[in-house]
């Protein structure tokens, strides 16, 4: 039997499930936690600490999404403390990496008067592959005129999916996806640490002489548009991606008996991107290469 | 779990070297279980350690064949491997020269070494003839600066470090593949009661009959006597508490794990000594192994710990000789392994090195490092004493935490809380460097002010007057003259803002300049942050930065903008990074700031 926990969020008392965290007990209390790394169908790495919050008694901030409800605790998720945090995270990242195609973290940035110009004017780009070469331990010593950034080319090594890791804050989600949390291939890792820690293939190889195996189910939780399906990128490039053109359809995969929910982006009758609802506990967002990429013949002619 | 292979084959010497870890491979494509590679992932970090010491990298091939014996996925081990300063995942030179350029070879001239260096070997991290140099983080040979290593990989592979390094024993180590012969250094200064010292420089390390003559062995024996409820009932009356920085109670902890019912327990020692500025656990292990060999025994048979891991820090080399020579004595003679002392009780202690990462000294962080996982702190709770080493229940502690429990065993614990002040028992080791007349390891007993401890010491160098003290290393704080009168325990220095971290203490005299100082350990914790959490990953960056346009006199906008933009910085970093690293990362340059504000005009 789940016993019952209960703690104050807020001010409110709530009762929730042992094991529940604190981000499910605000949750359930109608509070809008901001997220950054965390996914409902993925175990919590809890490291953007986007979702910190004070716990009465404790030195440092929370993350809410991995800590668990204890009975008895204080919670409070909107003082100076929390939000300077929140502004911060959020700076920082803003400062660091392109995060022009990240809705949700361009709302928080609004929502907290994230102010990364405080920084100074983003550094420049490095050259592709410079940031995969990098060796622990050493960097250059900075003139801190300008803001260091992740900035670098895109990488594009097939004809499904694109890298833009100008654009990764580092949240993990993708590894978790191709990981233990979904697809068990591995071929992606965080690699290099501190600063010039990336996602990276073994020895940075290309995608196709890698495990992956197209299933795109990074692309489905990742929350930059670092990973990006082809057909958007270049639609993108070409100054042609026009949200209010496209309609979204669910519909069933129509590939084999498994009935994974697609999620199709429509823009000038033709498919240009398929997601797959996390929610739908057929498969919990995860599609297959056929679901994910195999789809858009509809739409290609001829025979 | 289907793996995708590596195609570079690897050559006959990464073969050899990942068999003399694993064994000979004799039966390569039978098929094993998800199990069986959860159970052999702990072997990755010493595979990779004999690729990079056998062929000077960690290469496609060998890399490729490490995953294939362990069923590792390659993009996971390439993310272990790339994250070790001292492992390359490209082609390096066979022989490599690491000068320290931490704060206290900062003070003994260690920038005017790397000058000479590049001078005579040519620009930092460039190969020639063979061979490079390359800045290194702290060496831990602080008493002795500059410190320098030299790490030279091929069929006898090689680490040697030493002190005092000259430009020309740089170039020749640089030739030769070898560091130069050294007598060595008095390891300590007598101090007050030598406790723990009292062996080291007098009895021969490398000898277990030596030990035992010199009463080694002898706790161990009484604590099996006793039973391990009451080497635990002393150890939590001596009021031990931990000497790596964090200061829990000694005791609790030993309880807390003897009473998990999960089972097995484990044992580790954090010997990943890396503060820059210490070299206290190094004096204690290189001088008197046994003692810890012992010390780990007796908390094994208080816990209940079937296993114990023994982590060394990768750039000690003479520690790690002597450790396991140490335990293989103690093997050797029934004192590890099973049955100890024919009393039923067993106990086998591994010993394992880093390879340079100091984030790897944070607890959970160094579990993650010895199960061959990136070394990543994870939240606590959990803590360890429930969830640890591969997710049982672990009693991890400090070098020199251990080394006192043999006399708190033997002397019983109100006999060691009879030194030193009420709430902070016992004898202590500080790591005296920088500006002082005689650096070194100073142990005296807690409550002993800062000025005596100096004094001890011999003052500041060459009789100039005291700018500031350094206390409790990178991660700690900055204190000033008027602040020598603290006793040196837990709850003084706290008072005073402090911390004895530990047990640095590092003199900057009036000629000192400190923001080049404070810049380089902003540096420090840019390159070890492991990366994983934001406030840290990139917080540590932009410290970094703000402290350059400082020190170039060349601010965003006015003083006050950059005071506002650091005090948010290190809020964010303090409350809402992971682990420690993080969360002190502002705490010795906030300090600095705060004593010394013309600091903030670039003085």
């Amino acid at each position: 039997m789940i016993r019952a926990v209960t703690l104050t969020v807020d001010g409110q008392s709530i009762e929730v499930p042992e094991g529940a965290t604190l981000l499910d007990a605000a949750t359930a209390l109608g509070i809008d936690t901001p997220t950054l790394c965390w996914a409902a169908n993925l175990t919590p790495v809890n490291v953007c600490r986007m979702c910190v919050v004070e716990l009465e008694g404790a030195r440092t901030l929370v993350p809410s999404c991995a800590r668990k409800a204890e009975e008895g605790m204080v919670i409070h998720t909107d003082t100076p403390r929390v939000r300077t945090s929140r502004r911060m995270v959020l700076e920082l990242l803003q400062s660091s990496v392109d995060t022009s195609t990240a809705p949700d973290l361009l709302a928080y940035a609004k929502r907290y008067g994230a102010e990364p110009a405080r920084f100074g004017p983003h550094g420049p780009p490095a050259n592709a592959n410079e940031r995969d070469a990098h060796h622990p331990g050493h960097h250059h010593v900075p003139a801190g005129a300008e803001a260091a950034t992740v900035h670098q080319p895109r990488k594009v090594d097939n004809e499904l999916y694109i890298r833009d890791y100008g654009k990764c804050i580092t949240c993990y989600k993708c590894v978790e996806a191709c990981g233990t949390d979904a697809q068990n291939t591995f071929a992606i890792a965080v690699a290099g640490r501190g600063f010039e820690a990336r996602i990276s293939t073994e020895y940075n190889v290309g995608l196709p002489d890698s495990a992956c195996v197209y299933c795109g189910n990074c692309i489905n939780v990742c929350p930059t548009g670092a990973l990006m399906f082809k057909s958007e990128a270049d639609l993108r490039d070409a100054g042609k991606w026009d949200e209010a053109k496209q309609t979204t359809t669910r519909t069933i995969c129509p590939y084999c008996g498994v009935g994974c929910t697609l999620e199709l982006t429509v823009q000038d009758n033709r498919i240009v991107r398929v997601m797959s609802p996390p929610e739908v506990s057929v498969t919990n967002g995860n599609l297959c290469i056929k679901g994910r990429f195999g789809v858009t013949y509809v739409s290609e002619g001829g025979g | 779990m289907d793996l995708h292979p590596i195609s570079t084959p690897p050559t006959p010497e990464e073969v050899a070297a990942v068999n003399a870890v694993l064994g000979v491979d004799c039966a390569p494509d039978e098929p094993s279980g998800l199990r069986d590679a959860e159970a052999r992932r702990h072997l990755l970090l010493p595979v990779l350690h004999a690729l990079q010491a056998r062929v000077g990298w960690v290469s496609p091939g060998g890399l490729g064949e490490a995953c294939r014996r362990l069923l590792v996925p390659p993009a996971e081990a390439y993310g272990v491997a790339s994250f070790y300063s001292l492992f390359a995942t490209s082609p390096r030179p066979q022989t490599v020269v690491h000068v320290c350029e931490d704060v206290a070879c900062a003070l003994g001239g260690a920038e005017a070494l790397c000058a000479a260096a590049e001078a005579r070997l040519g620009p930092a991290g460039t190969p020639r003839d063979g061979a490079m140099w390359v800045r290194s983080p702290c060496l831990g040979l602080c008493e002795r600066a500059p410190a320098a290593m030299v790490t030279k990989a091929g069929e006898t592979p090689l680490t040697a470090s030493w002190g005092n390094a000259t430009v020309d024993e740089l170039v020749a180590a640089a030739r030769a593949g070898a560091g130069p012969e050294r007598a060595e250094a008095a390891p300590a200064i007598p101090g007050v009661s030598l406790r723990l010292l009292r062996r080291v420089g007098v009895v021969d390390p490398g000898s277990l009959g030596a030990y035992r003559a010199a009463g080694g062995y002898e706790a161990l024996r009484r604590a099996m006597e006793m039973g391990p409820n009451a080497v635990i009932r002393e150890v939590t009356e001596s009021k031990l508490m931990g000497r790596g920085g964090a200061a829990f109670p000694t005791g609790r902890k030993w309880q807390a794990v003897a009473s998990q019912p999960v089972r097995p327990h484990w044992l580790v020692c954090n010997a990943d000594e890396s503060e820059p500025g210490t070299f206290k656990d190094r004096v204690l292990m290189e001088g008197d192994p046994f003692r810890l060999v012992e010390a780990m025994t007796i908390a094994a048979f208080a816990a209940a710990c079937e296993r114990g891991i023994l982590y060394v820090r990768g750039e000690y080399p003479l520690a790690t000789a002597r450790l396991k020579h140490a335990i293989s004595q103690a093997e050797a003679h029934g004192f590890l392994g099973a049955d100890i002392l024919g009393r039923g009780f067993s106990f086998h202690l591994e010993l394992r090195q880093g390879a340079g990462a100091y984030i790897c000294g944070e607890e959970t962080a160094l579990f993650a490092s010895i199960e061959g996982f990136r070394g990543e702190p994870r939240s606590k709770p959990p803590f360890p004493v429930e969830v640890g080493l591969f997710g049982k229940p672990t009693l991890i502690n400090n070098v020199e935490t251990l080394c006192n429990v043999p006399d708190i065993v033997l002397n019983g614990g109100a006999a060691f809380a009879k030194v030193g002040t009420a709430q902070s028992t016992g004898t202590r080791l500080f790591c005296l460097s920088g500006h002082v007349s005689r650096p070194g390891i100073y142990e005296v007993a807690s409550g002993t002010t800062l000025r005596a401890l100096i004094e001890l010491a011999g003052g500041v160098a060459n009789g100039r007057a005291l700018r500031a003290i350094l206390l409790g290393g990178a991660a700690g704080t900055f204190v000033g003259p008027d602040d020598l009168d603290v006793p040196l325990t837990f709850e003084d220095t706290r008072r005073i803002g402090a911390t004895l971290g530990s047990g640095v203490v590092v003199l900057f005299d009036d000629t000192a300049s400190l923001l080049p100082h404070l810049q380089r350990i902003a540096g420090f914790f840019r390159d070890e942050s492991c990366g994983q959490c934001v406030p840290c990953r990139v917080g540590t960056v932009r410290q970094e930065e703000l402290l350059a346009r400082i020190s170039n006199r060349r601010p965003h906008g006015d003083v006050s903008r950059e005071q506002a933009l650091f005090a948010d910085l290190s809020q964010c970093m303090k409350d809402a990074s992971i682990c420690g690293l993080g969360q002190t990362a502002s705490s010795a340059i906030e300090s600095a700031m705060k004593r010394f504000p013309d600091l903030w005009e670039g003085a």
